[in-house]
């Protein structure tokens, strides 16, 4: 994989004397979701920030595409997208007046058709010659969605993009966030319904006062720390589960249509395969087979917590 | 060196915009206001004052009064400009785009000196209602205004950029501005002051954009022309080098 954001040491000491960033080193890759996760006042908005050009560093390096972002920071900014955390536009300005400056703002020649496409996408059209005072707080948040890909970002960063978001929106986001992703674009987003990240991520950075504690693919943390069970569902129920099968820790569902089997993934031997040759051997026959793991939120909370 | 021509027009135009958008208080305000003044001490009191230096006591105060507006407007649009995105948040995004300093002053303070331009103008029309109007030296007239505007829009952004509040933002335009303007010598010749205010007012940057301004209109002017125009380039420089200082730090723009 090559990286299309290398952050090596990274400090950031605020003017107040506060240490919000504590030597982070992070790679992204590219084409890549990553869900950077931790609770409030962790620092994800400041590694951001860093990262787009709006907060200073104190020292460390920031690299995007293989460029300083201090040296070449024309490169590399014209590649990032951010939906910042906070709704801040223009009030007064109509949706397609604030797309339009901010194509501009970021160099990138007139495209009304493209700008189309981005406000249709997002269920803007019919809103483009509205001022954004008359928009609702949703609707805010996805002209801050839309003026972030005005200028076709390469890296898009999105902060909490889906706080104060219903349900069926935030389904919404989740599928286009995808489409860009297939699109080629590496998308970083931090939130706090954890839910998301699992949904969405391919890997996941956790930080907590300023630390980055893990960096980890998803699945593999999931793996790693979670807990996983294995769960048949019986052609017929069972009054008891075989003698011969007693050598597993396996549970029972008092209807008897359901066994469990918790196991261990990160060990190369969790006997399943063995477990279902013996279940043939023993005539009990399943008509479906799932496997379920503890969730994300219980995993970062036991994170956080260490 | 690559300019981002496409930002500074992102900027020109987002700005003029917000002008057309207030049309009202932009352009109709300074304009009522001043043609007050000159039905005020024009017409009426005008008549009954003795002519300055050869000058109609009405049409002595056409160009001390364009400049007053024009200083004032300058420094409030230019301050307001960058002010209001540090105060909303909107300024996330000017600082997250390739843009390099010079282009966000460009685009901030170029807005800001073309609306003071316009304001200029209008004013100057008005008054060719109210007396009569002529200007000797039409260049220069318009180079002074330009140079006005440019530098005045350059203080009105050092001090967006400095204010940490509204009020902070009103002060400076209303304690030092505003003063400076009125003992520029708008409504007098400096020459009719005693000695020692004649000196003093020597230390006051506006005389030497009236006079100069004045003396592009009638060929009359309280100090020489090229006093004027080296203090005016001396207080352009000095704004310069302060914003300058400004961007390198990143001043009050970064955390
Ligand atoms: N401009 C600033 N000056 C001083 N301290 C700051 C500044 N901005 C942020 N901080 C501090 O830095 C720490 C990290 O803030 P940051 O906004 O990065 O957190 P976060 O992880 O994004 O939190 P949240 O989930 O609440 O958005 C906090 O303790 C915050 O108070
Ligand atoms: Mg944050």
């Amino acid at each position: 994989m090559n990286p299309i954001i290398e952050v090596s040491h990274l400090n950031k000491i605020y003017a107040g004397g506060f240490q919000a960033l504590k030597d982070v080193s992070l790679q992204i890759d590219k084409g890549e979701i990553f869900a950077l996760l931790g609770p409030n006042g962790a620092g994800k908005t400041t590694l951001i920030h860093i990262i787009c050009g709006i907060v200073n560093r104190t020292s460390g390096e920031v690299l995007v595409d293989g460029h300083d972002i201090i040296r070449d920071y024309r490169y590399t900014r014209s590649l990032i997208g951010l939906v910042p955390q906070e709704l801040a536009t223009d009030q007064f300005e109509t949706v397609w007046n604030i797309v339009r400056f901010s194509r501009g703002i970021f160099d990138q020649p007139k495209n009304p058709a493209y700008l189309e496409s981005v406000l249709k996408n997002l269920a803007l059209w019919e809103k483009r010659k509205n001022k954004i005072m008359t928009l609702s707080g949703g609707m805010k948040r996805r002209v801050m969605i839309a003026k972030a890909l005005a200028h076709e970002p390469q890296i898009l960063f999105l902060d909490e993009p889906t706080a104060g978001v219903d349900v069926e929106l935030r389904k919404s986001m989740w599928e286009q966030v995808r489409r860009l992703r297939e699109s080629g674009v590496t998308i970083i987003l931090t939130t706090h319904y954890i839910e998301e990240a699992e949904e969405l991520a391919d890997r996941i950075g956790v930080i907590n006062h300023g630390e980055l504690i893990v960096t980890e693919d998803k699945s593999r943390l999931m793996k790693k720390l979670g807990k996983k069970e294995l769960n048949l569902e019986l052609k017929a129920p069972l009054k008891a589960i075989p003698e011969a099968l007693s050598g597993y820790q396996l549970k029972l569902s008092p209807d008897g249509l359901v066994l469990t089997l918790a196991y261990d993934s990160t060990h190369n031997e969790s006997g399943i395969t063995e477990l279902l040759d013996r279940l043939k051997e023993n005539g009990v026959s399943y008509k479906d087979i799932y496997t379920k793991q503890s969730s994300l939120e219980e995993i970062f909370v036991q994170l956080v917590h260490q | 060196m690559r300019i981002n021509f496409r930002a500074i027009g992102a900027i020109y135009r987002f700005e003029m915009a917000r002008t057309f958008r207030t049309i009202l208080q932009s352009i109709a305000s300074p304009v009522i206001s001043t043609t007050l003044y000159f039905i005020v001490f024009g017409s009426a009191i005008g008549k009954h004052m003795s002519a300055v230096n050869g000058v109609s006591y009405g049409a002595f105060i056409v160009p001390g009064l364009t400049m007053l507006t024009v200083l004032q407007q300058s420094v409030a649009n230019a301050s307001f400009g960058i002010y209001f995105p540090r105060f909303v948040g909107t300024i996330y995004e000017v600082l997250s785009a390739p843009v390099s300093y010079f282009e966000i002053l460009v685009g901030y303070v170029g807005a800001a000196t073309t609306k003071a331009m316009m304001v200029g103008t209008i004013i100057l029309l008005t008054s060719c209602f109210f007396v009569p109007l002529h200007v000797d030296h039409p260049f220069w007239m318009i180079g002074f205004l330009l140079l006005t505007s440019l530098s005045f829009s350059l203080l009105g952004f050092i001090i967006g950029i400095w204010a940490d509040g509204f009020v902070k933002l009103q002060l400076i335009p209303l304690l030092i501005i505003t003063p400076l303007a009125f003992l520029g010598g708008a409504f007098y010749s400096i020459k009719m002051l005693p000695p020692l205010w004649q000196k003093i007012s020597m230390a006051n940057p506006v005389v030497y954009l009236i006079s100069g301004f004045r003396w592009s209109f009638y060929e009359r002017s309280d100090v020489s022309v090229q006093t004027s125009l080296l203090m005016i380039s001396l207080f352009l420089a000095i704004c310069i080098l302060i914003v300058a200082r400004i961007f390198k730090t990143g001043y009050r723009l970064k955390t």
